[in-house]
């Protein structure tokens, strides 16, 4: 009798739901705290939304998804870290980390595992590793930049420019991508001004800038630095022209530089301010009824990587993260068969990513969108 | 010549809010012969009092400066005079150091916990409209800034030399003992000189925020500035701090814009190597006499 109530109850318990591995762990590695904690915190929120709307559509392959927080502290080498713990406790993907500087170390750990990892750094370096398990959610600076030379030559017409960044990955890449453009346009860089990460005091960057007089000047930095730049600009009454790439006319951004961010201009991969566009409308308005604040392109971004990741393992049928590489490069997804993407996006045989994108400049203390660039 | 200038005014009115935080350091050795290192985060924290002040109580910013003061001061002030120096200091000026730097962990933890990590942003003070002098676009925030601070500084001289309090303050600072004997409220003295450190931290915190925005690790960058100002002025002399303050200020924009920004944060270290083998007391600082 006792030896079959064991049995029966060892099957039960094999039988039962909460046995069978029911969910899909996934590591959500992000900057929750240190410079990049604005950008982390967005992708984070972002992923909430996606993981509850993907959950409510039955999760991947019929599992749940689960999500752990892992804070890197904006600190590559605890990134990297991070990254191993998620993958220790079974991560089968990750999703993060937004600071170029971080990927670049921790997308090693997720290579050596073959784990599917989405991220929101743009340095070009990333995709130029030949690291088959990293795929942007977002273009990379080799793809956005170049975006942004039609503006300074045709529409800006300036024969000279400026160029100030923050010396870190993603600063770096942008830097010189933008100087290889300048190049090509013949128009020549008179100021080539490096930040430090974190800066607070920029009233000698926006000197030199000032001295050199260039016709526009092209900001590429963080958030809180783009901030603290334009108030320092305006401050010293800078008055070409400032044209950045994503961050310049972020919401944080705007919310913190005040006024200083009015006319800013910059082009964004993707904007929760192109509200015409029906599934950003959708995401930007939960988001906003969720959190109580408007959204940043990086919640886009951790949006769209959270859904990438259920369509393209559902296409591949199983959790396979070698299958789950030969699967998204080289592979398109659109709008009309996968909504939630948000808008046609391609991924190339590096995990570069290729969609639409969008020019906007700051009017009335908010990013208008002031023109759309086709994918490239 | 617009550029030198342009320059150099925008690091005199950052470097005369660095000079408030430096005071801090000398004004908090007098009274207790430590060094306080929090000070950087009781730079930090008052505007976070001013944005609760407006955010959850709904006040005006100028209500709300005085609500972030009157908390600082009861705060940063008396609490931590209260709770964290008396209790502390007759265990030794060490373990009071090292209390200081506990603090400064607490109150950045604190701050991140309840107001996230997030920079936020904060009011200023003055108008941010630039205006032409001899061909340098200053504003009238950084030109006010310059002048709150020194403003400051000269009242705080006049009060500690020319009125009988002040006087008082010094003479329990210099020796309670004797202080005592001659009728000195020593303990008040004391209190009097947190209570002015916590104000002018405060002060400190008001403007330099608009332009650091609020944020929890502030308080790293201001307090190492602000404590290498004050060495380099001289640790025992308000006007070593407000002289230490200013070149900091002055040398960190000069070297960002004429020699490299790339090694601006090493030049307040480097300065305080040279300031330590050269004059040891600081550039307006008294040797203190001992006895073996």
């Amino acid at each position: 009798m006792k030896k079959s109530l064991i049995a029966v109850t060892a099957a039960l318990l094999v039988a039962s739901p909460a046995y069978a591995q029911d969910t899909v762990k996934i590591g959500m590695v992000a900057e929750l705290s240190g410079a990049g904690a604005p950008a982390g915190t967005n992708w984070r929120d972002g992923i909430k939304i996606a993981v509850e709307e993907i959950n409510a559509a039955g999760g991947i392959l019929k599992k749940k998804v689960e999500v752990t927080e892992y804070d890197t502290q904006t600190d590559p080498q605890v990134s990297r870290a991070m990254v191993q713990k998620a993958i220790d406790a079974g991560a089968y993907a990750i999703w993060g980390t937004i600071y170029s500087g971080s990927t670049m170390v921790n997308m090693l750990v997720a290579q050596q595992n073959s784990t599917p990892q989405f991220v929101g750094s743009e340095a070009p370096a990333i995709v130029q590793k030949g690291n088959p398990f990293v795929y942007r959610t977002s273009s990379g600076a080799q793809k956005g930049v170049p975006a942004l030379t039609p503006y300074f030559k045709n529409t800006l017409k300036a024969k000279k420019v400026g160029v100030a960044w923050v010396n870190n990955e993603f600063g770096k890449g942008g830097r010189n991508v933008f100087i290889d453009e300048m190049k090509k346009a013949g128009i020549e860089v008179v100021a080539d001004v490096a930040s430090e990460q974190a800066q607070t005091d920029y009233a000698s960057d926006v000197a030199k800038l000032k001295q050199a007089n260039p016709e526009a000047v092209f900001v590429y930095m963080n958030q809180e630095e783009s901030a603290r730049f334009l108030i320092e600009a305006k401050k010293q009454a800078l008055s070409m022209p400032l044209v950045g790439e994503v961050t310049l006319t972020e919401a944080k951004v705007i919310e913190l530089a005040g006024g200083a961010a009015e006319g800013a201009i910059a082009h964004v991969g993707v904007t929760a301010t192109a509200t015409d566009v029906p599934g950003i409308g959708a995401f930007a308005k939960k988001f906003e009824e969720t959190f109580k604040r408007k959204p940043t392109h990086d919640a886009i971004k951790g949006y769209v990587g959270a859904w990438a990741t259920k369509y393209v393992t559902e296409m591949v049928g199983k959790f396979d993260g070698e299958a789950f590489s030969k699967k998204i490069l080289g592979l398109c997804l659109k709008v009309a068969d996968h909504p939630k993407i948000l808008l046609d996006t391609c991924w190339d045989k590096t995990g570069e990513m290729s969609r639409p994108s969008f020019m906007v400049q700051v009017k009335n203390g908010s990013p208008v969108v002031i023109g759309t660039v086709p994918a490239n | 010549m617009s550029q030198f200038l342009q320059v150099l005014l925008s690091g005199l009115a950052t470097g005369s809010i660095y000079a408030l935080a430096a005071i801090g350091f000398a004004l908090v050795w007098q009274a207790a012969h430590t060094v306080n290192f929090a000070q950087g985060e009781f730079v930090m924290v008052p505007a976070f009092f001013v944005l609760i002040g407006m955010g959850f109580f709904g006040m005006p910013f100028w209500l709300a400066l005085g609500f972030g003061l009157v908390v600082s001061m009861l705060v940063l002030g008396y609490a931590f005079k209260k709770m964290i120096v008396e209790p502390i200091l007759p265990h030794g000026g060490i373990t009071l150091i090292i209390a200081t730097m506990a603090l400064a962990i607490l109150l950045k933890e604190t701050v991140k916990e309840f107001y996230s990590a997030e920079a936020q942003p904060f009011p200023a003070l003055f108008s941010n409209t630039p205006m032409n002098f001899f061909g340098a676009a200053v504003s009238m925030q950084d030109i006010l800034n310059l002048l709150v601070s020194l403003g400051v500084v000269v009242l705080l001289t006049l009060f500690l030399n020319r009125t009988r309090t002040g006087r008082c303050m010094q003479a329990a600072a210099q020796n309670p003992a004797v202080a005592e004997i001659l009728g000195v409220d020593v303990k008040r003295m004391v209190l009097y000189t947190f209570l002015i450190n916590a104000a002018l931290a405060a002060l400190a915190s008001f403007l330099i925020t608009p332009v650091y925005l609020a944020k929890f690790s502030n308080g790293e960058t201001i307090g190492l500035i602000a404590f290498i100002a004050a060495i380099v002025g001289g640790f025992n002399q308000i006007r070593g701090a407000l002289v230490g303050g200013l070149l900091v200020g002055v040398l960190d924009n000069l070297t960002a814009t004429y020699v490299t920004a790339q090694y601006r944060a090493a030049l307040p270290l480097v300065l305080l190597i040279v300031i330590i083998l050269v004059r040891p007391q600081g550039i307006m600082g008294t040797s203190e006499g001992r006895s073996v």
